[in-house]
């Protein structure tokens, strides 16, 4: 029988249980395609830009799904779907920030199918790369987006290494600035790196967005208590209000007392191939009030070092000003 | 060849025959072509389509919106775009909008779909957003909207008494091209009084 859909013929494998995803996984190691809420996946398959033998459809594995309290915080199992964390009243209740983020990602339909792990884990938007041209990040020797005709607007202006791609996803600022930590499974057993550690640029991975490697399946995002009740504050700017990605977007978490910025995480989406934590903007809000007065001082520290490509110098002051909004507006 | 015995239905026999003896793993594989052989989830599955259990020829890759189209011959269902942004393929699952070209049929299994043949009551009686619609004359071309009832009609079970904003936002997933979305959202704030 031929399937005149466009989906390329693949196997499917439908673990339900961790051990034999993992197992599935490691057998398979690049021949195999994890499967979350396939929103991203299912672009790269139907384009025939990326392909493998089989799909590990993870989506029957109930232990990875739902948020649960724990000693320290909360533990959301992978497979939760952006509309649950969206909606979770326990997220609302002390991570708001997380579920403002999981909110904004692309349309209702897509939160629905789309799960936390995958957003994280989801592959740059660069079109050069998606239409499957042999750029650097696909294996090839050169970058279609950093010429001089190059379509770069939605592009990096930070830590650039041949590829100038973007982390597309909304929820991984949000992650970051919650001190997040991601537990990884294999067939060598579980790992737990923090989400700053998960999300890797070019430099040090040119093909990968994250440190997840061949084999291994992320399980569980894990939010400790450190940032619960603070003051938060999300925004993510795009052309579009449905569907489209972040050209910025900025995540915040702040103790506030009185008028005061004790302690604060300042995470920027859409400008680097991680989020990129404005770790200037949080030394010189310490101890300030979130008024003109500070925001004056420490807005146009967001930007810098910027390395703006030909079409994306808008990205500097939209930073600056999202950081601006960010102190005033608490 | 007798005509009652056609093609598709002598292969349906022989892959159930095939599929019914190697069933049972605790891990499901669908495979593509029948040489592969690392084990294998049935290709003939059953699906809960509007009501209806129907037993369905579904490849391992096969999304849910080729599936309701061109094996259940549900093709109120639309395909647009067929990269999830649009909404023309908007199904529910469990009550919940999704979009069938984004899905593999495979993963409903178990699960409740309903699609816009799906919304009328056994008497004919219309949906009450497709009642609305009609009222409203909220469908212009009328191709997106088979995507725009299903959402509306998900909107309202999980929120029977939305504002205007809330049916904006529930709507959102769903592009109409030809500029509707007022008129849209006229006929969702009618489907609403008609439902209370």
């Amino acid at each position: 029988m031929r399937s005149h859909d466009v989906m390329p013929d693949m196997d499917l494998y439908q673990p339900i249980q961790v051990e034999d995803a993992v197992a599935l996984a490691g057998r398979l190691g690049s021949r195999g395609w994890l499967l979350g809420g396939g929103q991203d996946t299912y672009g790269w398959l139907k384009d025939r830009a990326k392909t493998a033998d089989a799909m590990i459809d993870l989506n029957g594995i109930e232990s990875l799904r739902g948020i649960s309290e724990t000693a320290d915080g909360i533990e959301i199992g992978a497979l939760t779907t952006l509309t649950e964390i969206a909606t979770n009243p326990l997220i609302n209740a002390r991570y708001s920030l997380l579920s403002s983020a999981a909110g904004r990602v692309a349309s209702p339909q897509i939160r629905n199918a789309g799960t936390l792990g995958g957003n994280v884990s989801q592959d740059v938007r660069c079109w050069y790369y998606r239409r499957g041209l042999d750029c650097y990040r696909a294996g090839g020797n050169l970058c279609y987006a950093d010429t001089p005709e190059g379509m770069n607007r939605e592009h990096a202006l930070f830590g650039a290494s041949r590829c100038v791609a973007v982390n597309p996803s909304d929820t991984a600022p949000a992650l970051v600035a919650l001190e997040a930590s991601m537990v990884i499974n294999s067939v060598d057993g579980e790992r737990v790196i923090s989400a700053e550690d998960y999300f890797v640029g070019p430099a040090i991975d040119i093909e990968n967005t994250t440190a997840l490697r061949v084999g291994e399946i992320l399980t569980a995002v894990r939010i400790p208590a450190t940032w619960a009740n603070a003051t938060f504050y999300f925004e993510k700017v795009a052309d579009r209000n449905v569907w489209d990605f972040a050209l910025v977007s900025m995540a915040v978490a702040m103790r506030v007392s009185g008028d005061t910025i004790q302690e604060s995480r300042f995470v920027c989406g859409g400008v680097e191939c991680k989020p990129r934590r404005l770790l200037e903007v949080e030394d010189a809000v310490r101890g300030r009030s979130h008024d003109a007065s500070t925001t004056e001082l420490v807005a146009s520290y967001a930007s810098r070092g910027a390395r703006p490509l030909a079409h994306n110098q808008y990205k500097a002051p939209l930073m600056n000003n999202l950081v601006r909004r960010a102190i005033e507006t608490v | 060849m007798n005509p009652k015995i056609t093609r598709r239905r002598f292969i349906k026999g022989v892959i159930y025959s095939a599929s019914a003896a190697a069933s049972g793993a605790g891990v499901y594989v669908a495979t593509a072509a029948s040489n592969r052989s690392n084990g294998a989830v049935e290709r003939l599955i059953s699906i809960n389509v509007n009501g209806r259990t129907r037993r369905v020829d579904v490849l391992p890759q096969e999304t849910l919106a080729h599936t309701l189209r061109y094996r259940l011959n549900l093709t109120g269902t639309k395909l647009a775009c067929n990269r999830g942004e649009c909404g023309a393929c908007t199904v529910m699952i469990d009550n919940v909008a999704n979009y069938s070209c984004s899905l593999l049929t495979h993963q409903v299994k178990g699960r409740e779909v309903t699609t816009v043949e799906g919304l009328r009551a056994a008497d004919g009686t219309l949906h009450p957003v497709q009642q609305a619609f009609i009222e409203e004359l909220s469908p212009q071309c009328g191709f997106c909207t088979p995507g725009q009832v299903v959402s509306a009609a998900a909107l309202l079970i999980a929120n029977p008494n939305p504002t205007r904003e809330e049916a904006r936002q529930g709507l959102s997933g769903n592009l109409c091209r030809c500029g509707a979305y007022d008129h849209y959202l006229n006929g969702v704030m009618r489907a609403a009084e008609l439902i209370a």
